[in-house]
């Protein structure tokens, strides 16, 4: 048996149909393609596959997908627009928050609710929001700095806008 | 070399920007058209006689594809697991280990059957539905009791489950030391097992073309060309017919370094079934299967004279290989050899050995060995200071090997490159505020609070490494590093290296080293790895913190053979002879006449064209191979404030320093992140995680990252940072590893504040991990 599922991604509208079990987080990576959203533990605990719903941060491997029928979503793949990094994306560059990058996507979208709800976290509200997060490489010094960089940045408090960081390509 | 202005700078990473977007390539992001998918059937119990296999529903399951059972494979795969002899070159007994269980299985996840389906649902409720007879045997759980008489054995073949009893260096060693001594100091210390649980479990996508013969295989490595090596001889095919591709890894920590049953059993089902097929690990198959490091207990004493001068150790491994061994399990052995760490001995007797049970096999995790040599050496120092009531700062100094004494050999014949250990421990002293913090847990103590300081003094040997010392230790391939440099007609360059980074930022550092050598543009240069049909013949992977100690200087090599013919198209160029032609910040010219030039593109551009000196061909390219003469030998001081809890038992990490020396740093950007991330699983190792089994049914009680006990952002408080820097002498770029440091600096520094916290109570050693629970105990325990 399979179920219509209509869902809008980073702005796009998409229609499948898919099996009941079928998780978001599969749905998005193999039905949407959309790979930047990783599955890191199978039982919750790791955030890697963390998206927004509707606005929220959500573990997309505790959802069904039929569980977003009607719901708009958000992806890493849908935080930079036009080629412009989303400041939290260049926080996280700047302040090397990632190595192996795996679990990078989760982190950002995680830190993007946070921010959302406090603008201004305290090294503990940011702690206290990203706990649901694992990270095996940085030992969390680099991802605390960079919350705290894109903070700031998305505040305005430095009053300019993130710049590419030397030695892009 | 010549540093301009990119070798040192915080240069941002380059394989950033596709990972911060969600454009990384990892395994599961690769797929093949009409790939399959697999699941494997694993055992549920630790040991257990394979009696029969109903395949029977499995097979009629919707969209299965096949069902296979080790009997498949016969003729598909030969040989068995491959064991380096490492350190321990005789072995008393390697277990012989096909990728599939076929009558008798060792460990739980040992597989013994596999579905294919065209979905990974498919292949996952098909894979439920295959019904194993199994006969359960007595399994064996834990190392003394495998060493026990009367012992259930592991495997018939060895009646003592023993694989290998290896004495380094006998107790005569160090009988004069002990004789010597005022005092000796006894321990028996814990290194728990450990699951290195990279954020990527493994995965393997594989796709043999059946009228090209030839196959290639996607997967989450960190050496593709070993994989290549191991599994074309498996599979009975050339290497040249095999091409394997590491894409973007997400993580290793040595858990990605030796070949896996699905290494060989995903390529030999796709020629099986004549389609490209897809296996993508579970986490819990991950925690069950993905090879433990440590898990490993010594005995250790030491002599010491009253003044505090060390004299002997003598210490023996007890070391848990599993139920069979691991390519790089007898690596783990180096503790012996590292036993004496910063320090001058008389003697140092030591035995290693390796003992067989019923669990996964142990193999290389971040520092394999110089972990647990710090742990053991900075623990038993700390013990005799106790002893001596001296101060644990006095003791090291008093010992330390002298800047002017290096390069210095060691008790088991190693040259340590160099070091000067009092300066960086100065710095961290400095840094943590050392005197008021000992006035501060005065003060605490008064008020029956338990504040503790801890030193860990650590020192390591890496970048393997010479071929005369591991040729014979691989069993015949050197570890060396072999690159590539090749420059376009246009001038930009493209670099191949042999070592494969998995978050360590390769793509960023080594182009950072070749820009500036060739005084070309950093955007201009490509880094290409984890191809093994790009670049050189043969790479050897990144493990052991090699990849810049000696993977980089064979890109440095490359770079200057390059240069050097260069040199020889300018002079012919500029009408010069070739000795007068100098490269200087990417332009030829002749010495003394700056204005007599020509730039690195136009040479380059030149080089492709026709008129060349007599006898030169076309191109500029190099091909460069680094054998070191030499390991190198990073060191430092990392420094731990612990507050244990007098009521819960809890020991919270009040402040962490972190002094280290790798030699001329590249990006200390970088640096610093490998040092954050390496402390970090120091730490969790000394506080939070262990692999547990249950002794009595062999079932794995840590199976998922539930039970795991992972260290999430709310455990670790911010880490301080600093470095000295002596350079080696061993390479041409001054350099060390850094990758593995922090991990084996940081456990030893965690414990000894614990123990400094609790020796009011006459605590004097504590295992790993020091939980809450524990730590209540042995403090009601102690108060009684």
């Amino acid at each position: 048996m399979k179920l219509k599922v209509a869902t809008t991604v980073n702005g796009r509208r998409h229609e499948h149909e898919v099996e009941p079990r079928l998780l978001l987080v599969h749905h998005l990576r193999d039905n949407l393609g959309l790979t930047g959203t990783h599955i890191g533990c199978d039982t919750s605990q790791c955030g890697a596959c963390t998206i927004l719903v509707d606005g929220k941060a959500v573990k997309s491997c505790t959802m069904f997908a039929v569980q977003a029928e009607g719901k708009n979503l958000q992806t890493i793949e849908g935080m930079a627009k036009d080629g412009e990094l989303h400041p939290i994306q260049q926080a996280f560059w700047d302040e090397h928050g990632l190595q192996c990058g795996y679990c990078t996507p989760g982190f950002i979208m995680a830190t993007a609710y946070l921010l959302s709800q406090n603008p201004n976290p305290t090294e503990d509200e940011i702690r206290r929001g990203l706990e649901g997060n694992l990270c095996r490489c940085t030992g969390y010094v680099n991802i605390i700095k960079a919350v705290q960089t894109a903070s700031k940045t998305m505040s305005g408090a430095t009053g300019k806008k993130a710049t590419v960081a030397a030695g892009g390509n | 070399m010549a540093v301009t202005q990119l070798v040192g700078a915080k240069i941002h990473r380059r394989e950033d920007p596709r990972l911060i977007t969600g454009h990384g390539h990892y395994i599961d992001d690769f797929t093949r058209q009409g790939a399959a998918y697999a699941a494997f059937v694993r055992s549920p119990f630790a040991h257990a006689r394979i009696k029969s296999i109903d395949m029977t529903d499995a097979s009629k399951a919707p969209g299965v594809a096949g069902v296979y059972t080790a009997r498949d494979f016969k003729g598909q795969l030969a040989g068995t697991h491959p064991a380096a002899p490492a350190f321990v070159a005789e072995k008393k007994y390697i277990p012989e280990r096909f990728p599939i269980a076929e009558k008798e299985v060792c460990y739980q996840g040992e597989i013994v059957a596999v579905v294919l389906a065209d979905t990974k649902g498919q292949a996952a409720d098909a894979a439920n539905l295959i019904q194993v007879d199994y006969e359960e045997l007595p399994a064996v759980m834990d190392t003394e009791k495998a060493m026990a008489k009367g012992s259930p054995l592991v495997h018939q073949g060895a009646a003592d489950n023993i694989s290998w009893d290896l004495t380094y260096t006998g107790p005569e060693v160090t009988e004069a030391a002990f004789q010597e001594a005022d005092v000796v100091v006894k321990e028996h210390i814990l290194q728990n097992r450990l699951a290195p649980v990279p954020m990527e479990p493994r995965g393997v996508l594989a796709e043999y073309e059946t009228y090209d013969k030839k196959l290639t295989i996607w997967m989450s490595s960190q050496n593709p060309h070993f994989i290549r090596l191991f599994v074309s001889g498996a599979m009975g095919l050339k290497e040249s017919q095999v091409r394997v591709i590491s894409p973007d890894v997400g993580g290793g920590f040595g858990s990605k370094i030796s070949p896996y049953p699905e290494d060989y059993l995903v390529p030999a089902l796709s020629r099986l079934a004549e389609r490209p097929v897809k296996w993508i690990e579970t986490r819990t198959e991950s925690l069950q299967n993905a090879t433990h490091g440590r898990g490993q207990y010594y005995d250790v004493e030491v002599a010491a004279k009253k003044d505090g001068t060390l004299l002997g150790m003598r210490m023996t491994q007890f070391l848990d290989v599993g139920a069979y061994c691991g390519t790089f399990t007898a690596f783990q052995a180096c503790t012996c050899l590292m036993a004496g760490g910063a320090y001058k001995w008389k003697g140092i007797s030591a035995r290693t050995i390796g003992i067989l049970t019923n669990r996964v096999p142990t193999d290389p995790y971040r520092g394999a060995g110089r972990p647990e040599a710090t742990h053991l050496v900075e623990r038993m120092v700390d013990l005799v200071a106790l002893e001596l009531k001296m101060d644990p700062v006095e003791i090291r100094r008093k010992n330390f090997i002298q800047p002017t004494e290096f390069p210095f050999t060691q008790n088991f014949g190693l040259v340590i490159d160099s070091g000067d250990y009092d300066k960086a421990l100065d710095r961290a002293l400095e840094l943590v505020g050392y005197k008021e913090l000992r006035k501060k847990q005065a003060d605490l103590r008064k008020q029956g609070r338990y504040l503790g300081i801890g030193i860990s003094t650590w020192i390591e040997l890496c970048g393997f490494g010479p071929s005369a010392a591991t040729a014979p230790a691989t069993g015949g391939i050197a570890l060396v590093e072999s690159a590539q440099v090749r420059v376009t007609p246009t001038g930009s360059v493209i670099v191949y290296t042999g070592t494969h980074s998995h978050g360590q930022g390769h793509e960023t550092t080594f182009s950072q080293i070749v820009a500036d050598q060739l005084g070309v543009p950093y955007e201009s240069v490509e880094l290409r790895h984890g191809d093994t049909s790009e670049g050189t013949a043969f790479g050897y992977g990144t493990y052991g913190s090699r990849s810049l100690a000696v993977g980089g200087v064979a890109i440095s090599m490359a770079a200057t053979k390059v240069i050097d013919k260069g040199k020889k198209l300018a002079a012919h160029m500029l009408e010069a002879a070739e000795e007068d032609v100098v490269f200087d910040h990417g332009s030829f010219h002749v010495k003394g006449s700056p204005d007599k030039a020509k730039a690195f593109g136009e040479v380059a551009f030149a080089s492709y064209g026709m008129n060349l000196p007599e006898g030169m061909e076309q191109g500029l390219e190099a091909v460069a191979y680094f054998d070191p003469p030499n390991l190198v030998w990073p060191f430092g001081t990392h420094i731990a404030v612990v507050e244990v809890d007098a009521e819960t038992g809890n020991a919270k990490l009040e402040k962490y320093i972190a002094v280290d020396d790798c030699g001329n740093i590249i990006n200390p950007m970088i640096v610093d992140g490998q040092i954050h991330g390496g402390a970090v699983q120091g730490i969790a190792q000394a506080l939070y995680e262990e692999v547990v089994y249950d002794e009595d049914t062999g079932q794995l009680k840590t199976g998922t990252m539930i039970d795991y006990l992972l260290p999430g952002i709310g455990e670790i408080p911010p880490l301080s940072l600093d470095h000295t820097v002596t350079p080696s002498p061993t390479n041409s770029l001054g350099v060390k590893g850094i990758g593995e440091a922090g991990t084996i600096a940081a456990s030893a520094a965690v414990i000894n504040a614990i123990c400094d916290a609790l020796s009011p109570l006459g605590i004097k050693h504590v295992d790993m991990p020091a939980t809450p629970d524990k730590l209540w105990h042995m403090m009601k325990g102690a108060s009684k």
